[in-house]
């Protein structure tokens, strides 16, 4: 246990004594250290912070993080989040999970927690394959995708986490790279600041069972041609200023050089307009992250918090009705007296 | 001239029509006049699982029964003395409960060539002779209530809709019913909508009167109160007393209640009900599916609230693996299980208590919870406190078994001060119990391990569905695997320490078979005992409220006993248990017709096993 003053927090204050035990090489080494150096930012005591996880490689998060933490079951980590923090506002609730975990067996959770904007930020690691049973194609696995599980090549078509997120009505979307210690920071700082559910997907690489998924956008000499950062308000050019997001025919979206390009055909990113556009932008990359793909905040709205509103309305309920009194409520209707 | 009035102990009426006719609003405003007159009573909702079937069809119909005495009674009756037939499939479906010499009123405009037929008959069964055997009363509820309203400008189908006043009207004068308790009710219900409120008014009085002048009823009856504790009482539902018991349990705990639960049927009644009480702080979520909402409910047990979530049967194959999450969690967590016919869909409407062995060993692992069952409406208040107290005080999982019956059934209650209840202490953790360190499983004298909140400085925490030691830490060692299975299992086991002894109604100590049950058979085993009595033999009972683990003298009292019965609403999950853990000869009477025993059921099933 270390010290509980705000003050004096570093990234050592949230590391637990337990040994880190994912594969050498994970991305998911590069995602705990961001976390954990991020976290004294938030000036949130520890003891107010909870990490709730599900089943996965990810959901070893939990034990590594000095917080409260509930390793739940496979998929349901934000049905149990859902509790935590609707029971309780003044708590700061983080979701870790995978593709696997949030896109397959947990979908319906995930989606039901967005669309409710529950106070909690979800991180999902997306590795594009079953990590801990050992190498399956996952709901983000590409088709043709060869695993053990898939010998033939997968016939599945995949998730856009992204696309489904933004479906799902949630009010913060965002996208960063396990690697990407600055950028992954970057995003933390505005889902920690968002008031509601944010969903964060982050590629993270599996060096054992799909490595090199994410290179065309993880490796240097690849990410400064392929990323596609996302600034609101500002227009989205890439690759060094050479190429950029513009209105093509018929409204879509497409990749162009900016040389070729009118200016006032270049989108400008908006991340509280309509949606249509940060759906548009999820699918700038078509074949998955081996094209120039957006990272970013996708978009940011506003709107009720669930824990928030159901604490209003039990509000009003006892404002109008009074405080409950069981004497009163077990004598309710129609009673009779024996002497 | 007033019509002289008959004395009887005990009517058991049955109400019947169209699911469209309102049929459970007449039983359930019946009930209430019954109830304050003093009346013991039992009652029995029995309907179809469609909103609405095709009206005047076999399948569409919806019942209502009620037994009230002027002595203490323990079920809804076997065979009705009066069955009120709003149509004829009413009547087709319902005439195999009664018996000949009984009385049945029928709505006689109802019976058209049309509805006949649609109910099956070829021949009416009001001229063919086919009733002989019945008193029967034609009433043409429907065209006198049509006259009654006439003046009120209502449409002829909105007239017609409040005949079931008419028929309350009319057997409420027959029994002598104070008509204040239905009309004071309706000036509550409709005072805001003037036109409806005087046609139901219109409509009951009309039904009364029709009884008082026609010279078509030569008598009505009366039935005096029961003997009863002095006290106030109320009628209660098995529903109403589940949420309130929760909501009391809340209150006795200091926490608030958390209740998360996804619509089915029966147990969306619960939900309903809890969700009508925000001005007591309750959190009631209508969470994306069962599996969402029992890891709700832990989430929000684990943030320090009471996690509560109910369901019915194929909602708790669902809830499994999240209430093993809670074994392995040690938080607690009251799941409530309004069983149903299964398997499967089943019969959604229809009671059974199939579930049992389900509570006790539907999970994966070892993983031993406590199991408590309610067994009349209104002891679901005091099953659910018994839950929640199991619940907070052993840091578990506890599943609250009901039925189907139980929950839409209903009987008088002493009212409870609420200063009487149980006090519940959650007893969280405030400070660290290792030193200075905080070891989340490490257990004290009852083998409870520490609750302790996020938000308390000093307990930060990690706890999940691995394996783990005293101290928090994930474990694969062989032998802390074995000593946290047997101490999880003890820690269950060890609240047998905690609960009342079983008790047994013998009157003579000396009865050769023991009837035990559990749950909502509970109240036919003690007619059938009291019946068997009456015939001058012996027969002792017991009932089962805790049913993991038992109560300590449970083997004691049931190797006592040469014969030993259990009336089961399943092919015989309790004997087997019995049988396993005791190793006495005991016996299943199994019933799975989606109905509660009849007293005469077990009656004859207990003669049989003396007399063999």
């Amino acid at each position: 246990m270390g010290g509980e003053t705000v003050g004096t927090l570093t990234k050592k204050d949230f590391a637990t004594s337990n040994e880190v035990r994912w594969c050498p090489g994970c991305g998911d080494y590069a995602i705990l250290a961001t976390v954990q150096s991020f976290l004294p930012e938030l000036g949130i005591p520890p003891h107010r912070i909870v990490f709730v996880s599900g089943i996965g490689c990810s959901g070893r998060f939990t034990y590594y993080v000095d917080t409260y933490g509930v390793h739940g079951i496979h998929g349901r980590a934000p049905a149990i989040a859902t509790g935590i923090a609707t029971a309780r506002p003044d708590l700061s609730v983080w979701v870790v999970t995978g593709d696997g975990d949030a896109l397959s067996i947990g979908g319906n959770h995930l989606i039901h927690a967005l669309r409710r904007n529950v106070n909690i930020k979800i991180l999902m690691f997306n590795n594009q394959i079953y990590g801990l049973t050992k190498g399956q194609y996952s709901p983000t696995s590409e088709e043709g995708k060869v695993t053990k599980s898939t010998p033939f090549g997968s016939v599945d078509h995949p998730f856009n986490p992204i696309a489904l997120a933004l479906g799902a009505e949630a009010t913060f979307v965002a996208r960063s790279i396990d690697n990407d210690r600055q950028h992954l920071t970057e995003v933390l700082r505005r889902a920690a600041a968002h008031r509601g559910a944010a969903f964060i997907e982050i590629y993270q690489n599996c060096n054992v069972f799909n490595d090199g998924a994410f290179d065309m956008l993880r490796e240097k000499e690849h990410a400064v041609h392929n990323q596609i950062r996302l600034r609101h308000g500002e227009p989205i050019i890439f690759d060094e200023g050479r190429r950029c997001v513009s209105v093509g025919e018929n409204g879509r979206l497409v990749i162009t050089e900016v040389a070729n390009t009118l200016r006032d055909r270049i989108v400008v990113h908006d991340e509280r307009g309509r949606p249509s556009l940060a759906f548009a932008l999820a699918h700038t990359a078509g074949h998955g992250p081996t094209e120039p793909t957006c990272i970013g905040v996708f978009r940011e709205v506003q709107r009720p918090v669930y824990g928030e509103a159901i604490a209003a309305q039990i509000k009003l309920a006892t404002e109008r009705l009074g405080p409950g009194d069981l004497a009163k409520l077990l004598r309710s209707g129609d009673t009779w007296s024996v002497s | 001239m007033a019509k002289p009035v008959v004395e009887k102990d005990r009517v058991v009426i049955r109400f019947a029509g169209d699911s469209g006719d309102g049929m459970q609003l007449t039983g359930d405003r019946f009930t209430s006049a019954t109830a304050v007159l003093g009346n013991d009573l039992a009652t029995l909702p029995d309907f179809p699982a469609e909103i609405r079937a095709p009206a005047g069809t076999v399948h569409g119909v919806s019942a209502f029964q009620i037994q009230f005495a002027s002595e203490d009674i323990t079920t809804p009756g076997d065979h009705p003395d009066v069955l009120v037939a709003m149509n004829p499939a009413a009547l087709r479906a319902e005439l195999k409960l009664v018996r000949p010499g009984a009385t049945i009123i029928v709505n006689e405009d109802a019976f058209t060539q049309r509805n006949l037929e649609r109910a099956g008959y070829t021949s009416n069964p009001l001229t063919d002779g086919s009733l002989d055997a019945y008193q029967v009363y034609r009433v043409p509820m429907t065209s006198i209530t049509v006259r009654a309203v006439e003046e009120l400008g209502l449409t002829r189908k909105e007239a017609e809709r409040a005949k079931n006043m008419f028929a309350l009207g009319l057997v409420s004068w027959m029994f002598g019913r104070p008509p204040e308790v239905t009309l004071d009710w309706l000036q509550r219900k409709f005072g805001d909508k003037p036109q409806i409120y005087d046609a139901n008014v219109a409509a009951f009085r009309a039904g009364y009167n029709f009884g008082e002048t026609t010279e078509l009823f030569a008598q009505r009856y009366e039935v005096k109160p029961a003997p009863a504790e002095p006290g106030t009482y109320r009628n209660i539902s098995g529903a109403a007393a589940l949420a309130w018991g929760l909501l009391a349990a809340a209150e006795r705990s200091g926490l608030r209640l958390f209740y998360a639960s996804y619509p089915i049927t029966p147990a969306s009644e619960l939900l309903h009900e809890l969700s009508r009480l925000k001005n007591f702080g309750v959190i009631t979520l209508q969470a994306e599916d069962e599996i969402a909402a029992a890891g709700m409910a832990l989430g929000a047990s684990f943030a320090g609230d009471l996690g509560v979530t109910g369901t019915s049967g194929p909602g708790m194959d669902l809830k499994a693996e999240t209430i093993g999450l809670a074994v392995a969690l040690e938080l607690p967590l009251v799941v409530v299980d309004v069983q149903r016919a299964g398997p499967s869909t089943g019969m959604p409407t229809k009671t059974e208590q199939s579930d049992l062995l389900l509570a006790l060993f539907g999970r994966h692992g070892e993983s031993p919870i406590p199991v408590v069952a309610a067994r009349s409406p209104s002891h679901c208040f005091e099953a659910a406190l018994e839950a929640v107290r199991i619940a907070i005080e052993y840091r578990t999982p506890v599943i609250l078994l009901a039925d189907t019956f139980l929950a839409n059934s209903s009987e008088p209650w002493r009212i409870p001060e609420v200063e009487d209840l149980p006090r519940i202490d959650p007893d969280f953790a405030t400070a660290p119990n290792a030193g200075r360190e905080f070891m989340p499983y490490l257990r004290d004298e009852r083998l409870r391990r520490p609750w302790a909140l996020p938000g308390t400085p000093g307990l930060r925490h990690r706890i999940g569905g691995l394996e783990k030691d005293e101290a928090g830490q994930i474990s694969y060692d062989p032998e802390n695997h074995q000593r946290m299975t047997e101490l999880r299992a003890a820690k269950v086991a060890r609240i047998a320490e905690d609960i009342p002894p079983l008790e047994v109604d013998d009157p003579d100590g000396d009865a050769e078979p023991l009837a035990r049950g559990r749950g909502s058979s509970h109240g036919a085993i003690r007619a059938a005992a009291r019946r068997v009595r009456e015939r001058g033999r012996k027969v002792a009972t017991a009932h089962l409220v805790h049913l993991n683990p038992f109560p300590r003298n449970t083997g004691e009292v049931v190797r006592r006993y040469p014969k030993v019965l259990i009336p089961e609403m399943n092919m015989g999950q309790l004997a087997l248990l019995i049988r396993a853990r005791y190793l006495v000869d005991a016996r299943t009477v199994a019933k799975v017709k989606g109905l509660p025993f009849f007293a005469e059921e077990l009656e004859d099933a207990m003669m049989k096993v003396m007399d063999e």
